[in-house]
């Protein structure tokens, strides 16, 4: 067996070049059908999509797109959700200039034959255990997509894994430029 | 005051000056129809809601104004959907309000139910559903605000039934401030280092070309156009959507590029190494292979919609903003280029060489289609508006009538919708009651909403017909026999069925009917002399008549195949 070594994090794992938008909209109903609609007809693809009510008030929702930057040109996306009457503002973060975050839950049935590999899994990711029961655990890991990756992947040995994941949350590194569709760069 | 939510919505339109609706009432728009008895709101009645949407388009083309269509739930709101994406394909500002189901029964299925704001989704600029009454006044003022600001749009209010019902305090928004739109921003202040740059390619081309897009029209820019031109004497051309934009007959235009566009536009700008487009897309029709047109030029790309500027062809210079205040900001600074004379004189051999042309017809008939667009040209008054369908006819028109001025044709160019013609006329006759309107229509597009005629002839609204009959799907029938080894399927009509006199007749219209070419300048000065009801003539042209110039679909516009008797002789 190899030497157990800690999770890096580092790698981007995605197969596809991608882009995240960070879009905040105004909370009205149907606003993501008109998000998702568009992406749709465009043939732009969604690698994953968060969304939920802004910090400011009920009025606004932050939606977190990565986009799969290769079906389509990051401006032409970004334009073309700049039309939505409801899309207030537009944040295109790369990647490279994000800090990004996910999270994992996991249930992972269990018995005393794997409960010391699993444990050690879990601590070597930083993950933990959440709910319990006799024949299985549910676990959580909230942490970088790659770290949440790699981790998927160190869960694969074991039989049975229901596996959920949010897509990402992402904010600019501190102290990186912006770019607006409409008001520049900010 | 207390108002209705019924009222409040047609106190609004009033509010917005409306003065016409276009529509039919149902189940769940009846509350509205009822205080619009009392409305100074003219209603016209249609007998289809496609129609009420085409004749509020027409209306819009015809006046620069929004036009307005009123329809019930489910049925009444599909019916309306080709319209609504035929709008938004052109820009042509719309609103649109549909009855809608109680709101109670939303999501239930109940009769006539239809989610008309989801279908229309990806075919309007925005919708609304509108569910209480003291929203309506601002969901009416932001309707026409984002239909006419910006790139302008159709956008669809929809109206649950118990919401027209219940009863509000009258209120109206007083601006923009007050709509509720946090994120359009419809104004874009011109980036002054880009407007440089623009001065600096214009200064240094050789063989500049204006490519002028129905967006010049959108934003009143024709008088800016035409100055910017004459001063600079950059050729012109004309998009589909822009004829009318420059005078047809002024000396620096090239008249149309394109599919079946006129071999010196097409060549000037293929040849050219500066376009400017205006308010242009750089559409499928316009470009043909897109890797192979205009390989030589830069590009300066002028448009209201950021999403346009690098949609299909890389811009060197993007230019995000209003037609008019770009051209007069170019103004301020002088842009100029050196002298044109040599790139004039290539033009002008093109101009020569392949003019619009087809053969003469036969004393006994069939009658040319062009010949009888060109007939009814000079016959008919300074100022006459012309709608058209789709298909042949409709090349033939942007090819052959000479427009001189905007908001003249009334066309459906980038949905391209068959049936478009007839009620676009009738909606453009009554924003424009003074000017003839003429519609030249196909056969095949006639049969599709030729019923409107009822409701011309019922509200007094007098357009003229002419059917180019050809007795086929001629547009369909020209690639089969060209691209099909002239494997015909499916695109045989009939000339006689209908009989299109009679079915003129039989909808209170004056029906006459041309073979020859002396028969056709006779009816055509019948038709004029007749002012009180609408008239259809049947006008018998040849079948096998073609459109050219032709590029062939995916092909690059140099190998544009002119008219045959400019080809020459390969042996
Ligand atoms: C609603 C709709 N259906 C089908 C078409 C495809 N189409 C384009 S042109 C054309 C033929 C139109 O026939 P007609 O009105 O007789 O005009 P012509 O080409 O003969 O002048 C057809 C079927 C269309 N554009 N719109
Ligand atoms: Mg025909």
């Amino acid at each position: 067996m190899n030497t157990p070594e800690p999770f890096a994090g580092e790698v981007v794992h995605s197969p596809v070049r991608h882009h995240i938008l960070s879009v905040l909209v105004e909370n009205k109903s149907g606003v993501l059908a008109r998000i998702a609609g568009l992406f749709a007809r465009r043939g732009f693809n969604i690698y994953s999509l968060a969304v939920a009510p802004s910090e400011r008030h009920a009025r606004f929702s932050r939606i977190t797109i990565v986009v799969d930057a290769e079906s389509a040109p990051l401006e032409q996306v970004m334009g073309q959700l700049d039309k939505l009457v409801n899309v207030v503002d537009i944040w295109d973060i790369a990647p490279r200039d994000a800090v990004e975050r996910e999270l994992l839950l996991a249930t992972i049935a269990t018995d005393v034959s794997n409960r010391t590999s699993l444990l050690d899994i879990l601590g070597r990711a930083g993950a933990s255990i959440i709910d319990v029961d006799p024949g299985a655990v549910t676990v959580m890991l909230a942490g970088t997509p790659a770290s949440c990756d790699e981790f998927e992947r160190a869960l694969e040995d074991y039989s049975s894994v229901e596996l959920h994941r949010t897509g990402r949350l992402a904010v600019p590194r501190l102290g990186q430029e912006l770019t607006n569709p409409e008001r520049g760069s900010r | 005051m207390q108002l209705t939510g019924a009222q409040a919505l047609i106190k609004s339109l009033e509010q917005q000056g409306v003065d016409t609706v276009f529509g039919l009432p149902g189940g769940a728009i009846l509350p509205v129809y009822d205080p619009l008895l009392d409305s100074s709101i003219r209603h016209i009645l249609v007998r289809h809601e496609q129609g009420a949407g085409h004749m509020a388009e027409g209306y819009s083309l015809a006046t620069g104004r929004p036009g307005v269509a009123m329809v019930t739930s489910g049925p009444g709101s599909t019916n309306i959907v080709t319209p609504i994406a035929n709008a938004h394909m052109d820009s042509t500002p719309l609103v649109v309000v549909t009855g809608q189901v109680a709101t109670s029964s939303i999501g239930l299925d109940a009769f006539q139910e239809c989610d008309i704001t989801g279908i229309t989704m990806g075919v309007t600029k925005h919708n609304f559903l509108v569910r209480t009454a003291h929203d309506i006044p601002r969901a009416v003022a932001a309707a026409f605000h984002l239909a006419t600001t910006g790139r302008p749009g159709p956008v669809l209010i929809d109206l649950p039934k118990d919401v027209a019902q219940s009863t509000m305090e009258w209120w109206y928004p007083a601006g923009p401030e007050e709509y509720d739109l946090p994120g359009y921003h419809p104004l874009v202040d011109l980036d002054e280092a880009d407007v440089e740059r623009a001065v600096a390619l214009i200064a240094a081309a050789e063989r500049p070309v204006l490519y002028v897009g129905g967006g010049t029209l959108k934003s009143r820019a024709t008088a800016e156009l035409r100055a910017f031109a004459e001063r600079t004497r950059i050729p012109v051309v004309t998009t589909l959507m822009a004829r009318g934009a420059f005078p047809h007959s002024h000396e620096l235009h090239l008249g149309m590029p394109g599919m079946h566009g006129v071999y010196a536009a097409v060549t000037a700008m293929q040849r050219s190494d500066l376009l400017i487009a205006l308010g242009a897309r750089f559409d499928d029709r316009v470009t043909g292979r897109t890797a192979a047109f205009a390989p030589g030029a830069r590009v300066i790309h002028v448009d209201i919609d950021r999403a346009e500027l690098g949609k299909i062809r890389q811009a060197d210079v993007a230019i995000q903003g209003d037609v008019g205040a770009v051209l007069r900001a170019w103004e301020a600074a002088g842009a100029t280029p050196p002298r044109l004379d040599t790139w004039w004189s290539e033009i002008r051999s093109w101009q020569t060489t392949y003019p619009l042309t087809y053969d003469d017809e036969p004393t006994e008939g069939p009658l040319r289609p062009q010949h009888v667009i060109e007939s009814l040209a000079a016959n008919a008054p300074e100022g006459t508006i012309v709608a058209s369908g789709v298909g042949q006819h409709q090349m033939w028109t942007a090819q052959f009538w000479p427009f001189e001025e905007p908001n003249s044709w009334v066309n459906s160019g980038g949905a391209g919708t068959m049936g478009f013609g007839v009620p676009a006329a009738i909606g453009a006759k009554v924003g424009r009651p003074d000017r003839t309107v003429w519609c030249i229509d196909g056969d095949g597009c006639f049969q599709m909403t030729a019923q409107e005629l009822v409701t011309a002839r019922s509200e007094g609204i007098p357009v003229k017909i002419a059917i180019l009959n050809n007795s086929y799907l001629g547009m369909v029938r020209q690639w089969q026999e060209m691209f099909y080894d002239e494997r015909y399927s499916e695109v045989y009509l009939s000339a006689d069925l209908p009989d299109y006199v009679k079915l003129a007749e039989a909808m209170g219209c004056v029906g006459l009917r041309a073979t020859t070419p002396k028969e056709m300048s006779d009816v055509i000065d019948e038709a004029n002399a007749i002012n009180d009801v609408p008239v259809v003539i049947d006008f018998r042209v040849d079948a096998t008549e073609k459109v050219f110039p032709m590029v062939p679909a995916g092909a690059s516009n140099d190998d544009i195949l002119v008219h045959p008797s400019q080809r020459k002789e390969t042996r």
